[in-house]
Formats: structure tokens, sequence, C-alpha cells
């Protein structure tokens, strides 16, 4: 038997107590590593996104650069919108390996036979759209027969969403056009997936937008000519160049305030969980000072006592740990399902990414927790005088 | 049994030479505590000896100094004045690191509230004192221990399973885990009925008849300070026969 062993069983046999103590660090605990966890798949998630864009620069109307930003990344109406002209232009420019102009619309609509309503996303794009995405597949079908056919193309939920396959029909309410679709595209785990998409052409003549344009999206033979390229474009009247690393960059800046927030309410939890853990173990000492006493008159020294009061401070703290971090990745999917309704923009891969690394400094830390939170009552108990302590009415 | 009674003048520490058999040597030893308002002099020039193989009941009225007395001469309390020799060793003016080293292994002590540790079975509670101790003693040993005191078949329960008695018995069989050489008894049936008090004293007279057991104990019980080899009687701190 050794001072482990006797914290050991301290502690189970003040078992409700224990598990209370045990409870609030985890809680602690499983606060940390979700935020942590998040922190890193965000970024993960939002790096995921802007490489599956397919390009490192994305030139649109001029607006607010960050609103355009964002809604090239989350799809979403309200865009302005620039002359085709811009497109010849980059097209000829020799630095340029591939470039894709788009039209992106969102229409309102209602299911009459279910009630339900949602945005529906509409994307006009050309030939080269899928050079610049060479890992979208085909799940059935496949391209548009002609430049401006009336034909659609599904990303995997639209198609799972609107209940179509090849063959059916598209009915795009408000502008009343029926477009037929002729392919759907594998899941890509991107925000295409989501999207109906159409030839360029029959885009800008459905919604009425003849010769205009939402975006072009470049893609540079060198990325190293990409400041050089942007500067060249800034002198272009009406439009506004957005790379891809300003996107993120923007798109962090966003989240950081609330990541600021987040960590100080870890930081609480984690304070909290300090004091609660210490009280525990401090009202625990002091239930045991006859104990504590007849100890000592056996021969315990100081250090004996302060090393099974610590002992007994970091076990609760490594379970709290342990119970915190299967709470974090059991309730990873419902924090990210949360996140994604509260966050302005989330990035379509997973938002909290647990790793190996990330779950030891956890545990670490909580041990670490421990051994702070056990000091005082460590020394009060050392120091506890064996006659005293005996005679205590405790 | 030691029962040579010495219920006459309490032998002093001069009163012998400072042979190896003196356990506890005082002279004129005081422990006084300071109130706000007064001096309370718990043990006021005490002289004594108890030699090794002595069975003395310290007896007296409540606050006539027998507990405090106890805890000064095992090490638990510090002296105030005069002088103090526990196994040879002057403990008048030690500090309490040297106390806990003369405690350790040599000074076992049973009180009457039991104070076992709850959490600990019989067998762990009687194996606590050898690992603060640095002698760890296995199973089998601490078997032995429950058996003199004619637990054995009791080792694996947990204190609030045993009655009052047994955990006596279990706290005295703890009290000898570190063969030790003086046990120190403040109030040991106090909390017990007559039948198992009686279990106690025959446990005390044996393990002092057997096992050459240097005992103290502190009591109100007359029953028992008739059993001892040498009865102390105190009153205000002061020995009065």
């Amino acid at each position: 038997m050794n001072a482990l062993r006797i914290a050991l069983k301290t502690l189970s046999r003040r078992r409700i107590r224990t598990a209370f103590t045990v409870g609030g660090v985890a809680v602690a605990v499983a606060v940390l590593i979700s935020l942590l966890a998040f922190d890193v798949g965000y970024q993960d998630a939002l790096r995921s996104d802007i490489d599956r864009m397919g390009y490192q620069v994305l030139v649109t109307a001029k607006g607010c650069p960050y609103e355009a930003a964002t809604l090239m990344l989350k799809g979403g109406g309200g865009l302005r919108y620039m002359d085709e002209d811009v497109y010849e232009k980059i097209v000829q420019d020799e630095r340029v390996e591939q470039v894709a102009p788009q039209l992106v619309s969102t229409v309102f609509s209602r299911d009459s036979s279910s009630g339900q309503s949602g945005i529906s996303m509409y994307m006009g794009i050309g030939d080269s759209h899928l050079k610049l995405k060479p890992w979208m597949e085909f799940r059935a079908g496949g391209w548009f027969s002609g430049e401006s056919a009336d034909e659609a193309i599904l990303g995997y939920e639209a198609a799972e969403l609107e209940q179509r396959k090849v063959g059916d029909e598209v009915f795009i309410s408000g502008v009343n056009s029926v477009l037929t679709v002729v392919g759907v595209f594998e899941r890509s785990g991107t925000q295409d997936d989501g999207v109906i998409f159409m030839p360029l052409a029959t885009a800008q003549s459905v919604f009425e937008l003849p010769g205009k344009i939402s975006g072009i999206g470049i893609r540079l033979e060198d990325l190293g000519d990409l400041p050089a390229f942007e500067e060249d474009l800034y002198d272009e009247p009406g439009i506004q160049v957005v790379s891809m690393a300003q996107v993120k960059g923007t798109i962090l800046n966003l989240m950081s305030s609330a990541r600021t927030l987040a960590n100080s309410i870890a930081a609480i939890a984690i304070v909290v969980a300090v004091i609660g853990v210490m009280n525990t173990v401090l009202m625990s000492v002091f239930d045991r000072t006859k104990q504590i006493g007849v100890m000592k008159a056996m021969g315990a020294s100081k250090l004996d006592i302060f090393r099974i009061v610590w002992v007994e401070t970091t076990l609760v703290c490594l379970f709290g740990g342990a119970a915190g971090t299967v709470l974090a990745v059991a309730g990873g999917r419902i924090v990210e399902h949360v996140m994604r309704r509260m966050l302005p923009y989330a990035p379509s891969g997973h938002l909290i990414a647990f790793s190996l690394p990330l779950i030891l400094t956890a545990v670490v830390g909580a041990v670490a927790i421990g051994l702070v939170a056990g000091l005082y009552p460590a020394s009060r108990a050392a120091s506890m005088r064996p006659v005293q302590a005996i005679r205590s009415s405790e | 049994m030691n029962h040579g009674r010495h219920t006459g003048p309490v032998e002093t520490a001069g009163t012998r030479g400072a042979g190896h058999d003196r356990i506890v040597a005082a002279e004129k030893l005081t422990k006084s505590y300071e109130l706000p308002a007064e001096t309370v002099m718990a043990v006021n020039e005490v002289d004594l000896t108890i030699r090794s193989g002595e069975f003395v009941s310290l007896m007296g009225p409540s606050g006539s100094g027998k507990t405090t007395l106890l805890d000064v001469i095992g090490c638990l309390d510090s002296v105030s004045s005069g002088t103090l020799q526990v196994f040879g060793e002057d403990v008048s003016s030690a500090r309490e690191d040297d106390l806990v080293r003369l405690r350790r292994g040599r000074i076992g002590f049973v009180f009457q509230e039991f104070l076992l540790l709850p959490e600990l079975t019989a067998l762990e509670n009687v194996q606590l004192p050898a690992i603060f101790a640095r002698r760890p003693i296995g199973r089998e040993k601490a078997m032995e221990l429950l058996q003199k005191v004619g637990l054995e078949s009791r080792a694996t329960h947990l204190p609030q399973e045993l009655s009052g008695g047994e955990r006596q018995r279990v706290a005295i069989a703890r009290a000898l885990a570190t063969s030790n050489m003086l046990l120190l008894a403040d109030e040991p049936t106090g909390n017990l009925d007559s039948k198992n008090s009686d279990a106690v004293y025959t446990t005390f007279a044996r393990l002092n008849e057997e096992d050459k057991l240097t005992i103290v104990v502190a009591t109100h019980d007359e029953r028992l300070g008739s059993v001892t080899g040498r009865t102390i009687r105190l009153v205000d701190g002061t020995i009065v026969s």
C-alpha cells in the first residue's frame, strides 16, 4: 500500500463528492478540448474549402470585398455583377493557367406540398469549370450538350434535396424556367454539393443578366506572379481582386473575436475547476483532520501527508481529464452541429478536429491543474500538528 | 504479567541509574498552554521514570493532565520546561522532525475513538504504520498481529463493519505493527461496554506479559488500574501518588 492506493481508497469511499468534483473538471476539460479542436478544425476546414475552390484569385464587381469573398465561399445572393469583357481580357494574360467565369444567383422557393421553404443556389459555369476543379466527378450523366442548353447538373446534396435524377426537370421558381437534369456530381465535401449548375449563357438568360458575371476564378501558372497580377488588375475599373489568402485571413480575423470570447470562457471554466477541486480536497482534509493526526502519530512525515493529499487531488484531475476527453469526443458532433448553426460562415469539412497531441495536452493540462489545486490543501494537511488534529472536534 | 504494584511514591528519573531499560525519564517536566487570560499548567513539574516491560496506568479526574502527559511522553507534543528523555534521547528541545523520527517505529498509540482509517480494511489499517516507518510489513505479518488480538477472521472487514471492541483491538494490532517498544493508550475503554473493555484489558495484559511490551494507559477505569503493574495518580497536572 502506498500514497496512490490510500488516495484511491479515499476517493472511492467518498464516491458522490468525488464524482461531482471529477464532473466539474471533466466539463472544464471538455470545453477546453472542444475549443482547441474547433480552432484547429475550423482553420483546416477553411483551408480545405479554399483549396478546393480550385483558384487562387477571385475577381468580383466592386463592393465590399469581404462580403464578396464570404458570399462566394458560402454561396449566396446579393452579389453585384460585372461585365463579361473583364473575362475576355484576363483569359489572354499569359500568366493565367485556368480561368473560370461564373454567375451566381439565388432563388427563394417554397415547396407547396411540404410547406417548407428555402434558398436554392444556381451557378452558371463554363467548360473551364471542371479544369479548375478536376476532382469533381459525375455520379450520373455528364456535361451540358451546349453552351446555352436549358440543362442543369446538380450537386450531390442538391440532387438529394430536390429528389431529382438525370432526365428529370428542375423548376426555377420566380423566373418560371425549367431545366432538364443531365448530370449529378459526386459528393465533393464543398459548397458545390448544394448548387444547381447550368451553362453560363443559360444562367444569363434565365436570370435576365445578359453579358454579366458575378465572379471570375483564376489559377495562375506560377503563384509567385500573384502580387504583380493583382497589382495589374487593381487598375481595371469596376472590379476588385480578392486573393484566397486574403479571404482566409479575413474570415479568420472575423472569427478571432469569437475565439477570444470562447477562450476566455475556457479560462474561466478552468479557474472554476481549480477552485472547485481545491475546495473539495480542502473539505476532505478538514473532514479527515483526526485521521491525519493519527497518521502523523504513527510516524507519517509532513511529506507523507502532503503526498497522500497531493496524489488524491491529482487523481481527481486525471480522472476528470480522461472523462472530459471522452465527453468532448463523444459530444463533438453535437457541438459541431450547434456551431455550424451559430456561425456566420462555417466551412464544409469537420469543424472540430481532435488529435492525439491535443488530447494528450488536455490530459496533461488537467493533471497540472491537479498539481496546482492540490498544493494548498496538501500543505494545510501536512502542517497540521498531531495533537491538535487528534483532539480536534472534527 | 508484571503485577508488582507501585502505588507508593513515584520513582523519579533520578532514583535509578540511566540504564538502557529506562524508556521514559522525566524531570520537572512541565507542559503549559498560554491562554489570553491565563497560563494553564496541564503538566506541572512531573518527575517520572518508566522502565522497559512496565505496565503503567495514569489515573486521575478529568483535566488532571493524563492525556497531556501521555502526548508529551509519546512525542506528540512539545515540552514547555524540564527535561524528558525517551529511549535515551533528549526530546525537551527536539524539533518536530526529530519527534516524528522518534515516534516512528518505536511508539504505538491507541486512542479512545479508535481512529482507524475508514477506507482501509482491518488488515490495511494494521499495515499502515509500517509504511510510514519505511518498514512495510506483508499480509502474513499483519495477519499475525490480528491473530494476537483475536481478529484474524475480521481482516478484510472495514472498520464500520466491526464492533467498538473489535475496532479497538485492531487499533492495538496497528500500534504493534512496527515492533514498537512503547504502547501508549488514552482512555482505550472509554467508548466500550464492560465486556469489550475486558477484552481490551486482557489483550494489554497478554502483550505485556508475553511480549514484554511497555504499556502506559491513561484511564478513568479503576478496573483497568487494578490490572496494571503500577498506578500513577495525577491531580491538576501533578503526580500525587
